[in-house]
């Protein structure tokens, strides 16, 4: 196997693990993802998913927009809020301390969701 | 059978029912004519057919142009917003202004409200805009939109104004939308709203109009105004209010009491039917097929002695 793609092996295998993680957070809200992760949300369909997602403190949680119309991410209680993200715009924000964080769009404002930032048991 | 609520002889005095016989929409806008005081509309395709009796007086709706959007369900909204003012100006009546009910823009940016604007001056008649959600996207929300159609609103830019005889009131209702909500007023504007009007007889005609649907249409999409029953209760006593809306892109009508309602089509792509699709997103329709749903189909109301009925008529494919 060549260096090159070992690379790209490895990156297929660290998006594999990105994806992964928005379902095991999903089904595991006790464990959740370990900190320094990036679990990824994904917009379709006018609708957030996983709706709510689990992680530890120091998560980076990324939206990416998979529809052809523009959303947003704003935190309900301000603490967050997303430029317009067009048609596969992302965007990032890391969770430090824990507590639950709802947020919605703010131009179709039925769409809802929320982070629950947790320190993992034990 | 006779219907009480439509017993009117005094021609001059048309019933809301009959205010709304043969009314006709196309999606590349909506042609409103005054009769008796009473607002009709007729689509553009019919309009153009028609022959050229004068109305006293007429004006023009379109909405949701969405000048930017270049998805595969229209690559072309700037062309087919283009489609729709040639139309607007071969027609026989000129209109005596256009309300454009949202949406001008996709993204709010600059070369978007450029663009429709440049293409919307063609019509050569006095424009009369409230914002969509998507003209409200730039860094500091709305200051795009108010510099340039804000002139003389208030707040996030409603107005009113009159013309003949009707009193016109354009309202805002796509800012500080509340998580899980629908479309918002707000009390600034509904405290405007009351004062507004207070002064009018209440034989005025009234039209209202604003981007998301007043009434609600279908919530699970948010189709609907959060606090849109209190701008109508405002508007309760007048014997005749016309409620024009665009975001849903496509036609729905209702009348309730002296109220009828009406959503326009778009002029850049179409919305499902609410619920018959997993979400509100663009329907992707045959490229060929893309007009009947913007501009060559129409609705036609009818009316008998029957409930009012709802006709589709393509006028091409």
């Amino acid at each position: 196997m060549t260096l090159a793609s070992a690379l790209i092996r490895s990156h297929i295998r660290r998006q594999l693990a990105a994806a992964l993680a928005v379902p095991l957070a999903a089904l595991t809200p006790a464990s959740g993802a370990m900190a320094g992760e990036t679990v990824t949300i994904r917009i379709d369909n006018f609708t957030f998913g996983p709706e709510t997602v689990t992680v530890a403190p120091g998560t980076a949680v990324t939206w990416i927009n998979g529809d052809d119309i523009p959303h947003t991410v704003v935190s309900q209680s301000k603490l967050f809020r997303s430029k317009t993200l067009d048609t596969d715009d992302r965007y990032s924000f890391t969770f430090d301390a824990p507590g639950e964080y709802p947020y919605f769009c703010s131009l179709h404002p039925h769409m809802t969701g929320k982070v629950v930032v947790k320190a993992p048991a034990g | 059978m006779h219907d009480p609520t439509d017993a009117n002889d005094d021609p001059s005095r048309p019933s809301r029912r009959g205010a709304l016989e043969c009314m006709v929409w196309a999606g590349t806008g909506l042609l409103w004519t005054l009769g008796g005081g009473l607002p009709r509309a007729m689509g553009l395709e019919r309009a153009l057919a028609a022959d050229a009796s004068p109305a006293p007086f007429s004006f023009l709706q379109i909405s949701d142009s969405h000048v930017g959007f270049n998805k595969p369900a229209n690559p072309d909204a700037l062309g087919t917003l283009r489609e729709a003012v040639e139309k607007i100006r071969t027609l026989p009546q000129k209109p005596s202004f256009i309300i454009h009910t949202g949406d001008i823009s996709h993204l709010s940016k600059d070369k978007e409200f450029d663009d429709a604007d440049q293409i919307l001056r063609e019509t050569g008649v006095p424009m009369f805009y409230v914002p969509g959600e998507h003209d409200l996207l730039d860094d500091e929300p709305g200051r795009a939109y108010l510099d340039r159609y804000g002139k003389g609103s208030r707040g996030a830019g409603w107005y009113s104004f009159d013309q003949n005889g009707v009193h016109f009131i354009g309202l805002v209702n796509v800012v500080e939308l509340k998580a899980g909500g629908l479309g918002n007023l707000g009390a600034d504007q509904l405290d405007w709203l009351e004062k507004d009007v207070a002064g009018l007889s209440s034989s005025t005609p009234v039209v209202v109009f604003a981007h998301i649907p007043l009434w609600t249409v279908y919530p699970e999409w948010g189709w609907g105004t959060q606090d849109g029953a209190r701008a109508l209760g405002l508007l309760k006593r007048f014997g005749s209010v016309t409620v024009l809306n665009g975001h849903i892109h496509q036609i729905i009508q209702k009348v309730e009491g002296t109220v009828a309602f009406h959503t326009a089509r778009s002029t850049a792509f179409p919305q499902p039917a609410p619920g018959s699709a997993p979400s509100p997103g663009p329907m992707k329709v045959q490229p060929g097929e893309l007009r009947q749903y913007l501009g060559i189909a129409s609705v036609s109301l009818v009316h008998g002695n029957e409930p009012l009925a709802v006709i589709d008529t393509p006028l091409a494919g």
